[in-house]
């Protein structure tokens, strides 16, 4: 036996191999309990030694395979049987072709594996066998041999002789990654300053979002929420949207906001933002600083506004604070005016960058 | 006793004279109660008007929080015990006390949904006097949220205004979510048109107000009508797992799927029976 | 000896000439496999349940192919407008992607559409879990060490891409819940320093959503996913065959041996078998449960969200963490570091990524074992490995857990905000803890099995001295079960490696080897070690003198373990004696 085999026998411990700790080798532990009794010897299943057992198992693993056919028959006919589509046909309220192919099908293939088990289990013999473990390693002339060949090869090649022929041709390779990253720069534009600036400008509408209709003052209540958008998103020239597909999603990723109305006395404007409530109703940016999620669970009494995504709460009656969760950059609060037809409107965009932070967003 | 006893006469006394006493005290104690204890939900005076008839529930089961006439009460140290209901309208009433939220059995986060104590009579009566305490919403006409007749296309807009307004806080399925603080935007499952209209007219508790200004009867109907045919529509896809998403179908894919792959696993490896029988040649 | 032996008593016989074998001669002929085919075809297998759990996840990749191909027969990766015009009512009119268009079509529209999304899903989330289940499995055993490391190297890689695989899977139908995922997404990108919004531009070609994400994510989950998937589980696959399956300690079983059954007939039975036990309870589940119902959901849209937005299950402990995280961040001359994104989402899974590849290697440098083992060993045997997994567990669980904060805190009645506080503190204690427990459990355990060896296990049989006293006969177990509690290694506490050797040349790396030393001492500190045959065969004479009946007749029968026969009163102390079962000379009460 070989140094790695005679190594790590159970109950043998003289060949347990150095560490680098240094200790001397182990020498045989003093009587180790039990000796191996060798392989239990095999006990015949009634299938082994019964011919009726055996016909009996037989039947039963044909019986399965053969109801397996017949599902897999069923599923054939209920994929005609049963309809999907405009008027989809119900079995006990689920629908019918979806429960009808997949138990078929599910039962055909459980059939197979559970027959093709017992199978195994009772008829195909089950006595044990032993094979014997080879070395992982490979033996030491197949290892000289390989470095014999590598150095063959390497002098062969005077790469080692040639240092210049070596360096430049790393050098070579080593630049082709360039070329791979630099393909990859038409992937998407630069970031510029578009994370800062969202589709709201002086005097445009706030509007309630799904129905696009302005909103009066009068018509807010106290403890209202309003989910809105910017009235340019659902502007329409000759009948077609400005903001449609693609550029309608990137604006609202932005640009939705919701309104809420609270007791005035109950604000507590920061500088600044005295004058960017009407009467007690607020705009505040839908979506999360944290990572982006719309925000729209408002407490009316506590004031408070919770993220569904990871819980980040914001007090709206203070300036879109923090309260509790991941956040931690306050809500961007859009300024309010009302128009001369007595809508609300915005007056001007929102005066930090809405949504999650990101690098260069700095101190705005 | 001694002293009672000796003046009347022992003999002029019949036995049974300390259980007459008795009776007849009980019976007056039991008299005087009926007489003079407040008006139980059972007592109806036909000749009271509705609002009468409603503030004289209302004194017995909401005034000893809302106050008298519904001013709401504030505590010593300043907080609100039951706030006022000037204004709440008589929506707010059908609402609360239809639903069992009221009265509320016990102070606590949120007043939750159980078994409604008053009649549909005695609650228009208790709407009537709140909705007389000042002006406020009123229960909704039926057509309002009748959704017999409306058609595809307004239940598609529904499921807009839907999305857009109520999944954040009820789920995709209105099965409900948590809000912060031990309370929770409740399930919609079982809850009547009328119901749901209300609540979203009066915004009871935490929940915003929407009113008919901003979100117009006919969207809130449209709301309901697309709740009504989400919840008749067929299980397409087998059992829902209660429609809370992504962790019920985790728990499941663990539970089920992988217990019972390994359920059959350890059927495959295990051993069979063994016979007594002698090893065959 | 390198092919495999049979214990089949049944003659040889001559070939007959067969189709079979005439296909195979002329593959053959070509191909010249038979070289390798005739150690493989007889290859044994050890059989034991534990070690068909990776099956689970091989089969499932299986039904993920055939199940996923369908699907790329009608779905359309494209994120450009349409307006639905399809059998389901409540979204008709509606204004969405071709993906999700093309979503709806399979689901209402295709006959098996929705069975085969749903058996897809399921067997998703059966892939990645029974990847999970076998890690374990796999490190509880010690089936990593040496020669496995590389497996073990390649099944970290396997976790980690059927998680992404999964993640670019159920983001492709563009729903209002896997977009809501994918704005977390970007969101995680844009919190990268430096380079975080650039990534983010370019991952979503502009700003988000944009319209180029869903076409890209399905040729990665399609084809560069999948492809890197293939290649390593044939790895995988290929390292299995050539070490050889490990296998538990017993009789018969040695470190240069396998013992179990062939792969022709019985394993290609059992796990052809199991492939379609696998693939029928995925198929029985999509008939049966509904899983991501996008309809309910309906098409993505930035001002919209639903409560109970979570990621998919093995998704869920970054999520966790991300919702316990305190919400930190700073300003640097002008730029944002976003530390309660940055930490929680990019670095955390790196560094639980990077802790649990480099797991073996960590426990081969603090053990100092440079054997090859094919011998697993219980869990109980190795209390400080299985206690750091549990460790590990307990810290994942709870970051799950807190993933799940807002489902929990709806379903049990609870303030929302006190389980993030409750988990941000446990988070820290209860690995602790669940450290500390395990091991002293798997000592625990160890103590039991020592208790076995030397006193045999308990037979049920009280026995009643006529002092009084009570105990509980033992009888002595079997040889083989001996043989298998006994089938371990020994460990002693290592001397400090010293200044200097014996030459007085001083140790460079003293204080090193000296660390690894004091923690391989504290790996095995406490551990019961199996006993010598001394101590085996004073337990048994200490037992067989307190049960023998002495001269003068009296025995020592204190309670407490007894093993081997022994006399009472010239009767064989069984259980038997008072009952009536056998009759006692000159004892007339009890006869009856």
């Amino acid at each position: 036996m070989t140094v790695h085999e005679r190594e790590g026998m159970p109950g043998n411990e003289d060949a347990v191999a150095t560490s680098e700790h240094g200790t001397a080798p182990a020498r045989r532990e003093a009587g180790d309990p039990f000796p191996d009794p060798g392989l239990h010897e095999h006990q015949p299943r009634p299938t082994d030694v019964d011919e009726r057992a055996g016909k009996r198992a037989e039947r039963q693993i044909a019986t399965m395979f053969v109801l397996s056919a017949l599902c897999t028959l069923l599923f054939c006919v209920a994929y005609f049987v049963f309809q999907v589509g405009d008027d989809p046909d119900v079995i006990m309220g689920f629908g019918a072709s979806n429960l009808a192919l997949g138990l078929t099908l599910g039962l055909a293939l459980l059939l197979i594996g559970i027959g093709t088990i017992q199978w195994a289990r009772k008829l195909m013999s089950d006595v044990e066998i032993v094979e014997m473990r080879h070395p992982t390693a490979s033996s030491e002339t197949d290892r000289a041999e390989t470095l014999q060949a590598l150095d063959a090869g390497v002098s062969d090649s005077g790469i080692g002789r040639r240092p210049l022929v070596r360096n430049s041709l790393i050098g070579a390779l080593a630049l082709l990654g360039l070329p791979a990253i630099v393909a990859l720069r038409d992937l998407g534009p630069l970031p510029g300053n578009k994370l800062a600036v969202t589709v709201w400008r002086r005097g445009m509408r706030v509007v309630n979002d799904v129905a696009g209709t302005p909103i009066r003052p009068e018509e807010v209540e106290i403890g209202q929420l309003i989910n809105t958008q910017p009235e340019i998103l659902f502007e329409t020239e000759d009948g077609e949207r400005t903001y449609e597909g693609t550029e309608l999603l990137q604006a609202k990723t932005k640009a939705s906001t919701i309104v809420v109305r609270m007791q005035p006395d109950d604000i507590t404007p920061s500088a600044g933002r005295a004058n960017w409530g009407v009467d007690g109703i607020l705009c505040y940016s839908k979506i999360c600083t944290h990572v982006g999620c719309p925000i729209s669970l408002w407490e009316q009494q506590t004031h408070h506004l919770l993220c569904p995504c990871h819980q980040s709460t914001f007090d709206l009656a203070d300036n879109g604070k923090v309260v509790f969760g991941p956040a931690a950059r306050a809500l961007p609060q859009l300024p309010l005016m009302v128009d001369d037809e007595g809508y609300l409107v915005a007056q001007s965009d929102f005066t930090e960058p809405v949504g999650p932070s990101y690098w260069e967003r700095g101190d705005a | 006793m001694r002293l009672i006893s000796a003046r009347l006469s022992a003999k002029r006394r019949s036995p049974l004279a300390g259980l007459v006493v008795l009776l007849l005290g009980l019976l007056v104690t039991g008299g005087l109660y009926a007489v003079l204890s407040p008006a139980t939900a059972q007592t109806s005076q036909a000749s009271q008007s509705t609002v009468e008839k409603g503030r004289a529930l209302f004194l017995v089961g909401c005034a000893s929080c809302h106050g008298k006439n519904g001013e709401g009460i504030v505590t010593k140290r300043g907080t609100q015990y039951g706030p006022p209901l000037v204004g709440v309208g008589a929506a707010a009433v059908d609402f609360q006390v239809g639903t069992g939220r009221m009265p509320m059995a016990r102070p606590g986060a949120q007043a939750e949904k159980k078994e409604v104590v008053y009649t549909p009579e005695e609650i228009s009566a208790m709407a009537a006097f709140v909705a007389s305490l000042g002006p406020g919403p009123a229960i909704p006409e039926r057509e309002a949220y009748d959704t017999s007749d409306v058609d595809n296309e307004s239940v598609v807009r529904g499921g807009e205004f839907f999305r857009t307004n109520c999944t954040a806080c009820h789920n995709f399925a209105a099965v409900g979510g948590a809000l912060p603080g031990g309370k929770y935007a409740p399930s919609l499952d079982g809850v009547s048109n009328k119901h749901i209209y209300e609540a979203l007219l009066t915004g009871p508790q935490q929940m915003p107000v929407f009113s008919n200004g901003v979100l117009k009867p006919s969207e809130k109907r449209d709301i309901i009508a697309y709740l009504n045919s989400v919840k008749e529509q067929p299980k397409y896809g087998g059992s829902n797992l209660g429609s809370y998403g992504p962790v019920a179908e985790g728990l499941f894919a663990w539970l089920v799927g992988i217990g019972s792959c390994v359920g059959f696993a350890i059927w495959i490896a295990s051993s069979s029976v063994r016979s007594k029988k002698g090893v065959k040649a | 000896m390198s092919t495999a032996t049979t214990n089949g008593k049944q003659a040889a016989r001559t070939a007959k000439p067969n189709r079979l074998a005439g296909a195979a001669t002329w593959v053959d002929d070509r191909v010249g496999l038979a070289g390798v085919a005739k150690k493989q075809v007889r290859k044994v297998f050890p059989d034991h349940w534990s070690f068909m759990l990776g099956e689970i996840a091989l089969w499932s990749f299986v039904v993920l192919l055939l199940t996923g191909t369908f699907l790329t027969l009608w779905f359309k990766p494209s994120m450009g407008e349409v307006v639905y015009n399809g059998s389901y009512d409540q979204l008709r009119g509606v204004s969405m992607s071709e993906a999700y268009a093309s979503t709806l079509h399979i689901s209402f529209d295709v006959r098996g559409g929705l069975l085969m999304r749903q058996i897809h899903h399921w067997s998703a989330m059966l892939f990645i879990a029974a990847m999970f289940v076998h890690m374990m499995r796999v490190y509880f055993t010690g089936a990593f060490r040496k020669p496995r490391e590389v497996n073990w190297v390649i099944g970290c890689l396997l976790l980690l891409l059927g998680s992404l695989e999964g993640f670019t899977g159920y983001s492709l139908p563009d729903d209002l819940l896997s977009g809501t995922g994918l704005r977390a997404a970007d969101g995680f990108t844009k919190a990268v320093p430096v380079v975080g919004t650039y990534v983010s531009f370019f991952l979503f070609d502009g700003e988000f959503p944009g319209d180029a994400v869903i076409p890209r994510f399905f040729t990665m989950h399609v084809l560069l996913i999948p492809g890197v998937l293939l290649a390593l589980i044939g790895l995988h696959m290929l390292l299995l065959v050539y070490h050889k399956h490990t296998q538990w300690p017993g009789p018969g079983r040695t470190e240069h041996n396998v013992v179990g059954y062939p792969m022709m007939p019985v394993y290609a039975a059992k796990a052809g078998g199991f492939f379609f036990i696998v693939f029928g309870v995925s198929a029985l589940m999509g008939a049966l449960f509904s899983i991501n119902p996008v309809w309910r959901y309906g098409p993505y849209d930035p001002s919209q969200v639903t409560a109970g937005s979570q990621p998919d299950w093995y998704m869920g402990w970054p999520d966790g963490a991300l919702r316990i995280f305190p919400g930190w961040e700073t300003e640097l001359f002008g730029f944002t570091l976003s530390w309660n994104i940055f930490l929680p989402i990019i670095v955390l899974p790196g560094l639980m990524f990077t802790i649990l590849l480099m797991l073996p290697f960590i426990e081969a440098w603090i053990v100092g074992d440079k054997r090859d083992h094919h011998l697993l060993q219980r869990p109980r045997n190795a209390p400080t490995r299985t206690a750091t997994m549990v460790a590990l567990m307990t810290f994942i669980g709870l970051l799950w857990a807190a993933g799940g904060n807002d489902i929990i805190a709806l379903k049990f009645d609870l303030n929302l905000n006190y389980i993030t506080y409750f988990i941000r503190v446990m988070v820290f204690v209860g690995p602790v803890i669940a450290f500390l427990l395990t091991r002293r459990w798997c000592i625990s355990l160890q103590r039991a099995d020592q208790a076995r060896l030397l006193h045999g296990y308990e037979s049920g049989i009280i026995m009643r001295s006529p002092e009084g006293a009570y105990a509980e006969k033992h009888l002595p177990i079997s040889t083989e079960e001996a043989y298998t509690l006994t089938a371990r290694d020994r460990h002693h506490e290592k001397p400090l490696p010293s200044e200097a050797d014996q030459n007085g040349v001083a140790n460079r790396k003293l204080r090193m080897s000296r660390l690894r030393t004091r923690l391989s001492n504290r790996w095995f500190s406490g551990e019961v070690e199996k006993p010598t045959r001394e101590e085996l065969d004073a337990a048994h004479e200490h037992s067989a003198h307190e049960l023998a009946v002495h001269e003068d007749g009296h025995q020592h029968l204190s309670s407490g373990d007894y093993s081997g026969d022994y006399e009472l009163d010239g009767q064989t102390a069984d259980g038997h004696q008072f009952d009536g079962r056998r009759a006692i000379e000159g004892d007339e009460l009890r006869k009856s």
